[in-house]
């Protein structure tokens, strides 16, 4: 093996029930690498990356580390970590209440001679590792005192300090604000130069670009190919990724700004509030319009929406639905009354995992029936094909259980279960977090459609460009209070950004 | 060979599996100790002291005997299903019940009657009147107060045998009333029990097929958060699945203290919370929560009672079953257990590639 390579995988084939979810893929990294694994949901991303590090078991081919003569198996996380192979996953895998020391040494912690854990010893290793990485912890305190962002690189030098030569960080930054991002790519490079290989598996294009020096991408199970950044601009990565040259997202939007002062009220709430998570706020919608919420994270977007939808109860203020006063107690009221609300965290809020995808996607309109109105089977099955077609979701079948599906087509029946109950007001909370782009463009067409079809929306997303290509109208909040809105000329990547940041809003 | 894959992969596979082989065991025994060989299986017809014709065989004897542990095993499997515990009160509740029915029915302090003191419906009413209050209770600790439903059902496991204690003026209460053996004794041919038991599975079978009562309870039982979100009143159901366990712990109750129509309050239900959580784990059901199969519950029952049947006709003594039965779940759990699953699985796959070779 070449001594400059950290890692080859060669000719990986796994076949899921009905589905071959690898064929025949390739794969070296580079020791101080970093290389963005690439590819649309489904393509076979995480099952490569289970393959590696022992979770899923490959039918064919050969892995090789560095370091290790002969191909390996890893029969579990444990047994790769072992030959160097760490992962960080997108959710924090640490003890939220035991302090950032003990969460690092966890499983190894230095001993004492009468065999108790010797703390002091532990705590000044652990401080010297926040030191060797630039990291400004106090590692006696509890892990959740820190933000998500210091938590996963608190996981990751947890990672690192196990001698890896190989990183896996998987999505670690689908929760993470740009100030956040920044950090975590710091720490990235630092590693780079030290010599450890890093697969980077990420959704944004832009992060890419930002921190990796080769790109892998994969499509429907197979290699595309290998390259260097300077080989694959953002166009041809994302043709590469889809297999076909992508639609002109900016055109998918009617031309000239739309006029909805005339339009009925839908929505009007009017000083609504949860403690402690959104101060009084006004809002109105119009039918057929689309409103953005913007904002940092945190910074009241979700509770907005949550407390219009009655998922946190609004305290105060009065709601006002297709011009009737309305109390909406708990989703079900809300549902009543014709609204929906897609939530941002899809694995705790949105999937019911162990049901399959056609009790998914009837689940609401189930809900609002009543338990002694069974939906005929007929019907559910009829029901769910037509989505399953219309939004076209990739699923065995419709009786296989939604866990199984990967995130974009888990994001998809969820938008069918609500769609299926006719909505005339949805809730669309970070619809595309987390989702390839050929999806993203096709939930954005999706909204602008329904909005076209007389349905009033909430669209939230931490992605300002695509908010400004479905939103008519947009909400800036800060802090947990509705600051502003903007509108017509000022729905600018610059406009927005100066109001989220407390500049030019119009307050 | 597909098709026999195709029957190892159903649900209700194991379950069925281990009753088989329960029985099986009767047989070899039956051979091995020259009686008629499948004598386990076969019904015959007795004649009673008072002159009425009713089946007889060790069949009959499980399904009649099994018949309150598969009653408390349909409410206990919708209280795993949808709150990830289980409800350790029933066996108490189901005393508590026949004392509440019995101390109606004798009035309050009288031991011993040949004649109600109030109608037989009275009695029975506030008898399962009761036990639904009992399961109320625990469903509105464990939805609206949100305490561990080990804990919560623990208060009335300790209490509700003692309230029945109470109601009964600490005694035995004796109703020698022909109409009120009858949940107890026969119906024509046929063990009363038996004919509640698989009324009440029934309807509970009807319940799930003809109301969306499954997606209700798996959906909370799931993913709670989610399951409100999609606008379900998760507190509202897990209340409802704790209401229809007590509901099934007081026609149990009823129907064991007419078996010896009278309230021995001490022992009537006693440790038959376990059996009825036995039974839904036998049944394949993860006590984790979420999905769940009655059938599986059912079949998990009268397993249990399959095995108690079974040692007392291999004539363990009764003090002495209890180990034996141990032995018998603990194989029976852990052939059902993944990795042993799993590892059946590989076996057959690695046989399957040696044929080939």
């Amino acid at each position: 093996m070449d001594s400059n390579i950290a890692l080859t995988m060669r000719g990986i084939c796994m076949t899921f029930p009905g589905v071959k979810a690898l064929d025949n893929v390739d794969f070296t990294l580079k020791k101080g690498e970093i290389r963005a694994l690439m590819g649309e949901n489904g393509a076979g991303k995480s099952t490569l990356i289970k393959c590696l590090t022992g979770v899923n078991k490959f039918e064919a081919g050969e892995i090789h580390v560095d370091g290790i003569e002969g191909p390996i198996v890893n029969k579990d996380t444990m047994d790769a970590q072992h030959k160097g192979i760490s992962t960080v996953y997108q959710e924090v895998n640490l003890c939220p209440n035991l302090s950032v020391a003990e969460n690092l040494y966890i499983g190894r912690e230095p001993l004492t001679r009468i065999g108790t854990v010797n703390r002091r010893k532990m705590n000044q290793m652990a401080a010297q590792l926040m030191k060797d990485l630039d990291l400004d912890i106090e590692v006696t305190k509890n892990l959740e005192e820190y933000s998500l962002a210091l938590q996963q690189m608190i996981a990751i030098a947890r990672a690192v300090d196990m001698e890896s030569k190989v990183l896996i960080l998987d999505e670690p930054t689908s929760s993470l604000d740009d100030n956040e991002v920044e950090k975590l790519f710091g720490m990235m490079k630092r590693l780079r130069d030290q010599g450890v290989g890093i697969i980077f598996v990420t959704h944004f294009l832009e992060q890419v670009y930002a921190v990796c020096d080769g790109i892998t991408v994969l499509r429907n199970g197979t290699l595309v190919g290998e390259y260097t950044v300077e080989e694959l601009p953002r166009v041809k990565l994302v043709a590469a990724m889809m297999g076909k040259d992508f639609d002109d997202l900016a055109s998918i939007k009617p031309e000239g700004t739309m006029d909805f002062s005339n339009a009925p009220l839908e929505i009007d709430a009017k000083g609504l509030s949860h403690a402690g998570t959104i101060k009084p706020f006004d809002l109105e919608i119009h039918k057929g319009e689309v409103v953005g919420l913007t904002g940092l994270l945190g910074s009241g977007r979700s509770e907005l929406a949550r407390a219009i939808y009655g998922a946190d109860r609004a305290q105060t203020g009065t709601l006002k639905v297709a011009g009737q006063e309305a109390k909406v107690k708990s989703p079900i009221d809300a549902m009543n009354l014709g609204m929906g609300l897609l939530p941002d965290d899809r694995k705790a809020e949105g999937i019911i995992g162990d049901l399959s995808v056609r009790e998914n996607i009837i689940l609401a309109m189930q809900a609002k029936a009543g338990i002694f109105k069974k939906i005929p089977m007929a019907k559910q099955i009829e029901i769910a094909d037509k989505y399953i077609e219309m939004l076209q979701i990739k699923t065995a079948s419709r009786e296989t259980l939604i866990k199984r599906l990967s995130g974009g087509n888990q994001q998809k029946a969820i938008l069918a279960r609500w769609l299926a109950t006719n909505p005339d007001f949805l809730i669309l909370d970070e619809p595309t977090r987390g989702i390839d782009i050929g999806t993203k463009t096709e939930i954005q067409k999706l909204v602008i459609k329904l909005a076209q079809e007389g349905k009033s929306l909430i669209f939230i997303s931490s992605e300002i460009e695509e908010m400004l290509r479905t939103c008519n109208r947009m909400a800036v909040l800060r802090d947990g209070a509705k600051v502003g809105e903007i509108d017509g000329d000022d729905m600018t990547q610059e406009g927005v950004m100066h109001a989220i940041a407390g500049g030019a809003a119009h307050e | 060979m597909s098709n026999i894959k195709k029957i190892t992969k159903m649900q209700l596979f194991l379950p069925i599996f281990s009753m088989i082989l329960v029985m099986l065991v009767n047989v070899i025994y039956d051979l091995a100790s020259g009686n008629a060989p499948f004598g386990f299986f076969s019904i015959s017809t007795q004649v009673t002291s008072s002159g009425n014709t009713i089946l007889y065989g060790r069949l009959i004897d499980i399904l009649n005997r099994g018949s309150e542990v598969a009653i408390l095993a349909i409410g206990m499997t919708l209280v795993v299903s949808a709150s990830a515990g289980t409800d350790i009160s029933v066996g108490s509740v189901m005393s508590l019940s026949g004392g509440m029915c019995c101390m109606l029915l004798a009035g309050y302090g009288v031991t011993n009657v040949s004649e109600y003191a109030c109608p037989l419906w009275v009695g029975i009413g506030a008898g399962i009147l009761v036990a639904v209050i009992c399961g109320l209770f625990n469903g509105f600790l464990v939805a609206y107060l949100n305490i561990q439903p080990m804990v919560a059902t623990l208060i009335l496991w300790s209490a509700g045998r003692a309230i029945g204690l109470l109601l009964c003026n600490s005694a035995i209460v004796y109703v020698r009333v022909p109409s009120f053996q009858f949940f107890g004794s026969y119906v024509g041919f046929l063990p009363t029990p038996i004919l509640i038991a698989a009324i009440c599975v029934l309807i509970m079978a009807l319940l799930l097929k003809f109301t969306a009562l499954g997606t209700f309870v798996q959906s909370v039982g799931i993913n709670k958060k989610a399951a409100r979100i999609s606008g379900f009143n998760s507190a509202k159901i897990i209340l409802m699945c704790y209401a229809i366990c007590g509901l099934c712990a007081g026609i149990a109750g009823i129907t064991a203290t007419s078996r010896i129509y009278s309230a021995d309050t001490n022992n009537i239900g006693l440790n038959m919370e376990m059996d009825a959580i036995l039974a839904v784990a036998l049944g394949g059901n993860s006590l984790g929560g979420g999905k769940f199969n009655l059938a599986g519950s059912i079949i998990g029952a009268y397993t249990i009672q399959a095995i108690t049947t079974t040692l007392y006709a291999l004539g363990v003594s009764s003090a002495q079953a209890p180990v034996f039965k141990a032995i018998v779940v603990i194989l029976i759990v852990v052939i059902q257990a993944e990795p042993v699953r799993d590892y059946f699985k590989k076996m057959s796959a690695k046989k399957a590639a040696a044929k080939e070779a």
